[in-house]
């Protein structure tokens, strides 16, 4: 069954139409790219779809499941797991807790766990413990569980945002622009998270990106998005070619 | 933690200096057995001593009433203190922390809860002969456990959960009526009540139900703040959680069967020290639970970031209404243990000033942080009573204080730092950070 479907979405923030009739289908395990310029409208989908916004037209389907019209806090347990542009952390909060907080959902012990301590509470946030730092270690952060998250570098405090969603067991993973902001060094590393997260996981993974070449190399298919409209869609090779998007957009970024 | 930083260069200052030597191999049972040794001191010769200093008595608060009042006396008052407080807690801690630090290794291997016991056995045999010294004493021991929870309660939700509520001394004034109502109407022959319906004896007992009541009047109180204010983003919390205090306040005000302005009085005394003492320490028990499970560190997720709190799976408003309920309860249990320490109350000490010291306490010490809330409720208390003499300056003095602590500690004196037991009573090393 397709993982993730989406139907003529449309979304205006008051008069500015930010995304229109937009629609996509991800099978489980596929790696899918969307590019496009600044302003294009590519975070909006995101946030259309993980439930930050409610699209003016449109549906989503999960699985079959609507998620037009649920919390942002249920569409993530239902299996969307998302990193932000320009990360969302926790600043007084440490990576191990940011990891550990990511399982909210699946902690069963409740209130009286919480308030009395039950045996339960501390079976489940042992697990929890675990799950975590089986993941910071496949992000190879581990060594910084115990520090304020803000203390550390920046492509470390990427590889735990990226962590903390995956710590939620995920159908699906929303990366918005991974790489942005690092240096070259830190972008191999990146790219290698992500392959691994996808082979090791087999997660489906939604990918934001700017940099032409990681899309290139990580998708299979990319939508490029020009004022919130796809103009093109498919393989690597396509997009490339593509007029259009050499136009609108690949252009550009070889005048840079 | 936030404070590593800071922590590293006081650390880099102190292991420098002997003190920190001296003081890194003790462990807390061995300060707790120093303790009891200077109040026993005091117990036994502590009067006939302040009389050969030439004081009147044995300073009562470590003798700050006296050196604001008669200067002469202050190497008096500080004699007093160094030899019958400060070098036998010192001496004893220091002898005894090699036994001590055996003891406690031995203690690891049992469950922690006898470990605690024993600690918080010797803390209160510490604070009863303390207070056994006057009836004084054993007031300003029990108005500042109250003040602890009451500012635990209130960082729970200015801290932890970081929304600026005023609405405490309304729950406070909840807790405090409800459970007066019900103490009053059934165990005591009262003017508007009636006669007792249940026997005195029973009534103890039955005390514990009349702090839950209390609390439980203070919680759904709160839901009334807290529906329309976590209904959406936004900082209305501020200002609908300050005209529920002054709603509450006019409309006890306005109740005639409580008395209305003029309050109500001879609540049985059932707050006694023990009381206080068991009551205060369940609820720091368990607030600290809460605030280090997932489930309570959901606040400071969606109080750093509601945005990444709700996409982790996080229910925002529901954590944030629980949290604020849960608040209010400790607030309002707190209510009752005030009403049947002080055995009257009336709607005007719910008001502004004390939601001044609450926020005081609270900023001081620390947000987020439970050892900052107990630093902070003692100190300002304690500073409070202390300064008496001073009258008027007291209320220049405290504020000012408060101000220098926001300007060096923006956060307050011990914020963000976990409250963990097992590393609280475990064995110390001298190589110990
Ligand atoms: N909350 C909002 N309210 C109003 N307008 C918005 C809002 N969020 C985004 N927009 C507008 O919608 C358009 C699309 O923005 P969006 O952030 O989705 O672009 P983007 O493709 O992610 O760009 P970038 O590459 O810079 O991240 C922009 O014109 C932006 O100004
Ligand atoms: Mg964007």
């Amino acid at each position: 069954m397709t993982l993730l479907q989406i139907e003529k979405m449309t979304h205006y923030f008051g008069g500015l139409r930010a995304v229109y009739n937009y629609g996509l289908s991800i099978e489980p395990g596929q790696i899918r790219g969307l590019i496009g310029p600044n302003g294009s409208g590519k975070t909006t989908i995101f946030n259309l779809i993980t439930g930050i916004y409610q699209p003016t037209e449109g549906q989503i389907l999960l699985e079959g499941k609507q998620l037009n019209g649920r919390s942002p806090h249920d569409i993530a347990s239902m299996g969307i797991g998302r990193t932000f542009q320009n990360m969302l952390l926790w600043r007084h909060m440490t990576v191990l807790e940011h990891v550990k907080m990511a399982r909210y959902s699946k902690l069963t012990y409740g209130l009286v766990g919480a308030f009395f301590g039950t045996s339960r509470r501390h079976r489940e946030e042992a697990e929890s413990e675990q799950v975590a730092f089986k993941l910071l270690k496949m992000m190879r952060v581990d060594q910084y569980a115990d520090q304020i998250v803000l203390n550390l570098p920046y492509g470390a405090q990427r590889r735990v945002e990226m962590a903390r969603a995956l710590a939620m067991e995920p159908r699906i993973l929303f990366l918005d622009e991974p790489t942005a902001g690092m240096n070259p060094d830190e972008l191999v590393q990146m790219m290698d998270i992500i392959r691994k997260v996808h082979g090791e996981l087999g997660l489906a993974i939604f990918l934001i990106e700017h940099r032409m070449r990681v899309v290139m190399e990580l998708c299979e298919r990319i939508q490029t998005l020009v004022f919130g409209e796809v103009i093109a869609e498919g393989i690597p090779e396509e997009i490339q070619n593509n007029p259009k998007v050499i136009d609108a957009y690949l252009g550009k970024e070889t005048v840079e | 933690m936030e404070s590593t930083g800071d922590e590293l260069s006081i650390n880099g200052k102190l292991k420098s200096s002997r003190v920190r030597e001296f003081v890194a191999p003790i462990p807390l049972l061995s300060w707790l057995l120093g303790a009891l040794v200077a109040v026993a001191l005091e117990h036994y010769i502590g009067t006939s001593f302040a009389q050969t200093l030439g004081l009147r008595k044995a300073p009562m608060l470590f003798g700050f009433d006296i050196m604001l009042k008669q200067p002469t006396l202050i190497h008096s008052a500080l004699t007093y203190l160094v030899l019958i407080y400060f070098l036998p807690i010192i001496v004893v801690a220091r002898l005894s922390a090699a036994g001590m630090n055996g003891l406690a290794a031995i203690l690891i291997d049992y469950p922690l809860m006898l470990t605690v016991l024993i600690h918080l056995g010797m803390l209160y045999a510490i604070l009863h002969w303390w207070s056994n010294m006057s009836l004084y004493r054993a007031d300003v021991l029990r108005f500042t456990l109250i003040a602890v929870l009451l500012t635990l309660s209130l960082n729970l939700i200015n801290g932890y959960m970081g929304e600026f509520s005023c609405s405490h001394p309304g729950f406070m004034a909840l807790g405090a009526y409800a459970s007066s109502v019900f103490t009053l109407g059934l165990f005591a022959d009262d003017r508007v009540f009636g006669p007792a319906l249940l026997p005195q004896w029973l009534g103890p007992y039955l005390f514990p139900v009349a702090l839950v009541l209390g609390g439980v009047v203070a919680a759904v109180g709160a839901l009334a703040v807290a529906i329309p204010s976590f209904r959406t983003r936004g900082d209305y919390l501020a200002i609908i959680s300050l005209a529920f205090m002054f709603i509450v306040k006019s409309l006890i005000e306005n109740l005639e069967f409580v008395g209305g302005p003029r309050g109500l009085g001879d609540q049985p005394g059932w707050a006694n020290r023990p009381v206080v003492f068991v009551t205060v320490v369940l609820g720091i028990w368990i607030i600290n639970n809460f605030v280090r499970s997932t489930l309570g560190k959901a606040l400071n997720a969606v109080r750093d970031n509601e945005m990444a709190a709700d996409a982790m799976t996080v229910d925002t408003r529901q954590t944030k209404i629980t949290a604020f309920l849960f608040g209010a309860f400790w607030a309002g249990v707190a209510g009752g243990l005030y009403a049947h320490a002080l055995r009257y109350i009336n709607p005007g000490s719910f008001g502004i000033q004390m939601l001044a010291e609450g926020l005081a306490m609270v900023y001081f010490g620390g947000l987020n942080s439970v050892y900052g809330s107990i630093v902070g409720a003692c100190s300002i208390s304690l500073l409070g009573e202390m300064l008496r003499p001073l009258e008027l300056f007291k209320w220049i003095i405290i504020p000012l204080l408060l101000i220098l602590v926001m300007i060096f500690r923006p956060t307050g004196l011990i914020a963000f730092r976990e409250f963990d037991v097992k590393k609280l009573v475990r064995p110390k090393q001298a190589s110990d950070r």
